[in-house]
């Protein structure tokens, strides 16, 4: 690890100010990415700016007919929640199933959201669950946030201070883990709401993506029977040791019709 | 006493109370005085000639003590790494043995190969001056691809024409041939061993330290055998004298052979420390573990198997090509040879065997001996090829085995591959294992497996291990560089507790407690006044230290020896203080009685007169109560069993769920069962990660380490396993004072081949007859729909 300047405001404003005017600064929410980058000295920030002494960042809210996550509320915590179990259970399922125990009383939602790791979970309920994401500068709808590989809306300085998930009519997540580092390989996420329905897939593609066309066909007959025939095209998949291309498309198909079953139940 | 804690009896491990409650000791542990800290500079590149290396500024950086290069330790005319076993080809001629500089000297042919050595006063420091280096190398062509190697890939070593180590071969081929003739049925099959990483709990880590005045080097190392190690860097790398270096390996976490091996890191550390006149410590990263640590495994092998109408086996041809990476490591060349070409016969009466094995250079790491060495990789290719002869017949596997077992009235057995069985029993071995498995109900599963859309398969897995290495004699005849006994002392002390000093190593093997339970029961001592004593040079007699499941089988023996020394002492001295003749001396339980009468001398009075010989006989005995053996056993020790695998494939995924899993093992006579317990289980883990899950993957254009960390390489963790049902039959070995064959190696031998079964099984509705190893999800949905 190369040394760094190391901040723990304790206000939303005292963090922007921290940040301010250092291009070479980072700001860390649960530091589970960026701890493990700093230690393999594959970063070197000026300044890390730690958001974890920001009480005013972490919570969970029932509003609006839906639930409004803190950016630094943490994925043990949406996982037990009774607000988030009781409205989206599919996102405390989620949550209780990134990483580890030790990860998951550290990482938290927006550094998740905001980091847009291709093999993330959270990016994939964000988009299916069409939620708005909050920041110091603004909202962004999730279908403009996630942009490319761990890249986001978000400008240099603009923090995620929390994440509004409308309340679905019914929805469920299916991973298929990478089997060495447990990432999703292939997650699907799939909401049905009185809009329709979403299907968003994180882990196969360099960033979460919709797949409009069982969108449409499970929005006509919300069952797995409706997408059993609909392939997704292999092309531009990420492709590794651990799966090609060709592996990831089939997971889609397997792990949409499972997330519908799923959330049939 | 002797039922609760001596042979036979479940004893909690001594050495957990300082384990469980973070008070072991370990390298990295070691609080040395102005100690400096070394930082490894390694080659990025799979193959480059090192144009220049310019220190000048990393130098002057804050906290640097010294860095060396290859050019100084030319310059000081050190040895190289050396490979302790000459194995002669199939014309008579030793094998090519290419130089292994301790540094890179001009040419680096791996990623991860040590290009400079940073000293400063801490790790930090180290790691910034290394960055600071600047190398400029010219990349050349490399090859990763153990399949391409022998076929005009880019060479290794100008000393290995077309990077061929060897060609050997056993057996006749012409003999073997003949039989293959004759045969109703040939199986043949194609198989890759894949590569695997130890990845022990404790990275490598080596300290070593300079005393000028006394000219006494001392070097603390994670060693599974330092006095090997100390003989090593002595005699060929370093020329320090062996009584002016002491060798400690204390709290060692894992070694699963790769702990073996004499390693570039600790040789540099034990030569700089003289140099730089403070200690150095050094751990490596465990980047640097996956990168650097002797690989296993790793063969490329076509086999056939000769069978009559009545399924009895003919002859079996093995042609198999093993890697050896771009160095000879210490024991590389013996592991696809002596400890594996050897094993071809398994439990069967195959009458002729011929197999050819190339070894091979490529631009990866070293491959050496990992956990098996060579048996599991022939217990692999033997129970591929049976099941898949039993499939292509189809026959009952089990039965297909028992038709080929060697029957239990041909022991002690020859086979047609070197070896001489001494004991065993399989059919009842087998027997069991279905009996635990509940085979009868198999069917029935598997139909309900398919009701929920799952294939159910399993697999059988009849291993045979040759290990207890080894056989001085015979070593010296196969070109081994080393006797393979080992060393055992028994020192009382005045008050009558005990210290056992042994030449074996323990790094997870319990031998605080197993050893120890072998004095209690032999002489009847209390456990807790006993202490095993091990890993220093300084203090322990010279020993060959433990891999090869030898420790017990061979360290035991000798542990036995010197306590027969110490009751025939005893019966001297009980005799004069019970003035009774020596012959009419017993003893029991720890006592010393003359039979028929009340007489008794505790063992504990007999010592305590041995060290205050106020009433003892000085003109016939010495004083004291002190005794050493050396043990080199008749044979090897021939552990055997049969494991047998249930799984799941999810057809539409391709992910294989280990349902169940069966190990039924000859150990011989077994010394603490719950000890042998978690061997086998670990053993069995190691082999399910092999066949399901661990891959070591090069990229074949870059030659970089593709698994090179925990997010790549997929160890296995404990919800991909189910508990595990073992079971024993004894049958004890007749060569050895205990009786006992050794159980390290045995789970991951065995338990391969019974996977990987147990998928092509489960497989067999679909139409697929091969999937490779490891059967990761991807592979099996690949072969399930054609390779894509």
């Amino acid at each position: 690890m190369y040394d760094f300047n190391y901040h723990r405001p304790k206000s939303l404003a005292d963090a922007q100010a921290a940040l301010k005017g250092k291009p070479e600064a980072r700001p860390m929410s649960g530091g589970m990415t960026l701890i493990p980058t700093l230690k393999q000295r594959l970063a070197k920030p000026s300044d890390v700016v730690d958001l974890g002494g920001i009480k005013e960042l972490a919570g969970i809210k029932v509003e609006g007919g839906g639930v409004t996550i803190g950016g630094m509320t943490k994925h043990y915590d949406v996982s037990v929640s009774p607000e988030v179990k009781s409205n989206i259970p599919a996102l405390a399922q989620l949550a209780g199933h990134i990483g580890d125990p030790a990860v998951r009383n550290r990482g938290t939602m927006g550094g998740s959201v905001a980091n847009n790791d291709p093999a993330a979970d959270y990016p994939a309920a964000v988009v299916a669950l069409n939620a708005t994401v909050t920041t110091t500068a603004g909202k962004h709808s999730a279908d403009s946030f996630f942009k490319g590989l761990f890249e986001t809306a978000l400008k240099d300085g603009e923090l995620i201070t929390s994440i509004s998930f409308p309340k679905p009519e019914k929805a469920a997540y299916m991973k298929f883990p990478n089997p060495a580092s447990r990432y999703a390989m292939v997650g699907v996420f799939v909401a049905k709401t009185k809009d329709g329905v979403r299907v968003a897939v994180t882990g196969a593609g360099p960033c979460v993506f919709r797949v409009k066309a069982m969108e449409d066909a499970l929005s006509k007959n919300f069952s797995s029977a409706a997408i059993k025939d609909i392939k997704v095209p292999a092309d531009g998949l990420n492709s590794d040791i651990h799966a090609s291309a060709e592996y990831r498309a089939h997971l889609v198909g397997v792990m949409a019709r499972r997330a519908v079953d799923a959330a049939n139940k | 006493m002797t039922a609760e804690t001596g042979i036979g009896a479940r004893v909690k491990r001594k050495e957990d109370q300082r384990f469980l409650t973070g008070t072991g000791r370990y390298v990295d542990d070691l609080p040395l005085a102005r100690a400096t800290y070394a930082y490894f500079l390694r080659s990025p590149h799979a193959h480059a000639r090192i144009k220049s290396i310019d220190t000048s500024k990393a130098k002057a950086m804050p906290g640097v003590v010294e860095i060396f290069t290859g050019k100084d330790t030319a310059d000081a005319k050190m040895g190289g790494l050396i490979c302790g076993w000459v194995v002669k080809d199939k014309h008579g001629q030793p094998h090519k043995a290419p130089p292994h500089p301790v540094m890179a000297l001009d040419t680096v042919r791996y990623v991860g190969d040590t290009v400079a050595m940073v000293v400063a006063n801490s790790h930090d420091e180290a790691k910034d001056a290394a960055e600071a280096i600047k190398v400029d190398y010219e990349v050349k062509p490399s090859n990763v691809d153990l399949a391409k190697a022998l076929k005009g890939a880019p060479e290794v070593h100008a000393e290995a024409p077309g990077n061929l180590i060897y060609d050997w071969e056993i057996g006749v081929k012409a003999d073997v041939d003949a039989a293959f003739a004759k045969a109703a049925h040939v199986t043949k099959l194609d198989i890759v061993n894949n590569r695997l990483i130890p990845n022990a709990m404790e990275p490598r880590a080596a300290a070593a330290d300079y005393d000028r005045g006394t000219g006494n080097y001392t070097l603390w190392s994670t060693s599974q055998n330092p006095h090997v190690l100390r003989l090593i860097l002595s005699a060929f790398v370093l020329g320090i004298p062996e009584h002016k270096l002491r060798v400690i390996a204390p709290d060692v976490g894992g070694g699963f052979g790769s702990k073996i091996f004499c390693y570039n890191e600790e040789t540099m550390l034990t030569w700089a420390a003289s140099r730089v006149g403070r200690p150095i410590k050094w751990t490596a990263e465990r980047a640097e573990s996956f990168m650097t640590d002797a690989h296993g495994r790793d063969h490329v092998t076509h086999a056939e198997l000769a069978l009559d109408k009545d399924g009895k086996f003919l002859g079996l041809k093995v042609d198999t090509i093993a890697n050896m990476g771009a160095y000879l490591s210490t024991f590389s060349t013996a592991v696809p040879t002596y400890l594996y070409a050897t094993l071809l016969a398994g439990q069967y009466t195959t009458p002729l065997i011929y197999a050819n094995v190339k070894a091979a250079l490529t631009h990866t790491a070293p491959v050496d001996a990992y956990r098996g060495a060579g048996r599991p990789e022939a217990t692999f290719v033997i129970e591929s090829i049976v099941s898949k002869a039993a499939k292509e017949l189809k026959m009952d596997p089990a039965e297909l085995r028992r038709k080929n077992f060697i029957p239990k009235e041909a022991f002690p057995y020859q086979t047609p591959v070197a070896l001489q069985y001494d004991s065993g029993n399989y059919p009842p071995i087998i027997d069991e294992a279905m009996k635990i498995a509940d085979y009868k109900g198999f069917e029935a599963r598997r139909a309900e497996a398919k009701s929920r859309g799952k294939l159910r398969g399993i697999g059988f897995s009849s291993y045979i291990e040759a290990c207890g290495l080894a056989p001085s004699q015979v070593i010296g005849q196969l070109g081994g560089g080393v006797g393979q006994w080992e060393s055992a002392q028994i020192k009382f002390n005045p008050t009558g507790n005990v210290q056992i000093l042994t030449g074996a190593h323990s790094h997870g093997q319990s031998h605080e407690t197993t050893f120890a339970q072998i004095v209690s029961d032999k002489l009847g001592v209390p456990l807790e006044q006993i202490e095993v004593v091990h890993g220093d040079t300084a203090t322990t007699p010279f020993g060959m230290g433990s891999y090869g499941s030898r420790s017990l089988a061979v360290g035991g023996s000798a542990i036995m020896k010197a306590a027969d020394k110490v009751i025939a002492k005893g019966k001297k001295i009980a005799a004069h203080l019970m003035e009774a003749s020596v012959a009419d001396v017993v003893f029991e339980n720890g006592v010393f009685k003359v039979a028929g009468t009340d007489k008794n001398v505790p063992l504990g009075q007999a010592v305590f007169a041995a060290y205050v010989p106020h009433n003892y006989p000085l003109q016939e005995l010495e004083p004291g109560m002190d005794e050493n053996a050396f043990y080199d056993p008749a044979n090897f020790v021939y552990p055997a069993g049969t494991q047998i695998c249930e799984v799941e494939v999810d057809p539409d995924t391709g992910t294989v769920e280990v349902i169940a899993h069966t190990a039924v093992d000859d150990f011989g006579n077994i010394i603490n069962p719950m000890i042998v317990e978690g061997q086998v289980h670990g053993g069995i883990v190691q082999g399910v990660g092999q066949a399901l899950l661990e891959n070591a993957v090069y990229d074949k254009e870059t030659g970089q380490l593709m698994s090179g960390s925990y997010m790549d390489y997929t160890m296995p963790r404990a919800d991909d396993v189910p508990s595990f049902k073992l079971g024993y039959k004894v049958t004890p070995c007749p060569h050895n004072p205990l009786g006992v064959k050794g159980c390290g190696e045995a789970g991951a031998i065995a338990a391969p081949a019974a996977v990987m079964n147990a998928v092509h099984d489960a497989l067999v509705p679909l139409g697929v007859t091969h999937v490779p190893m490891p059967a990761t999800p991807l592979n099996v949905w690949q072969a399930i729909h054609g390779g894509k």
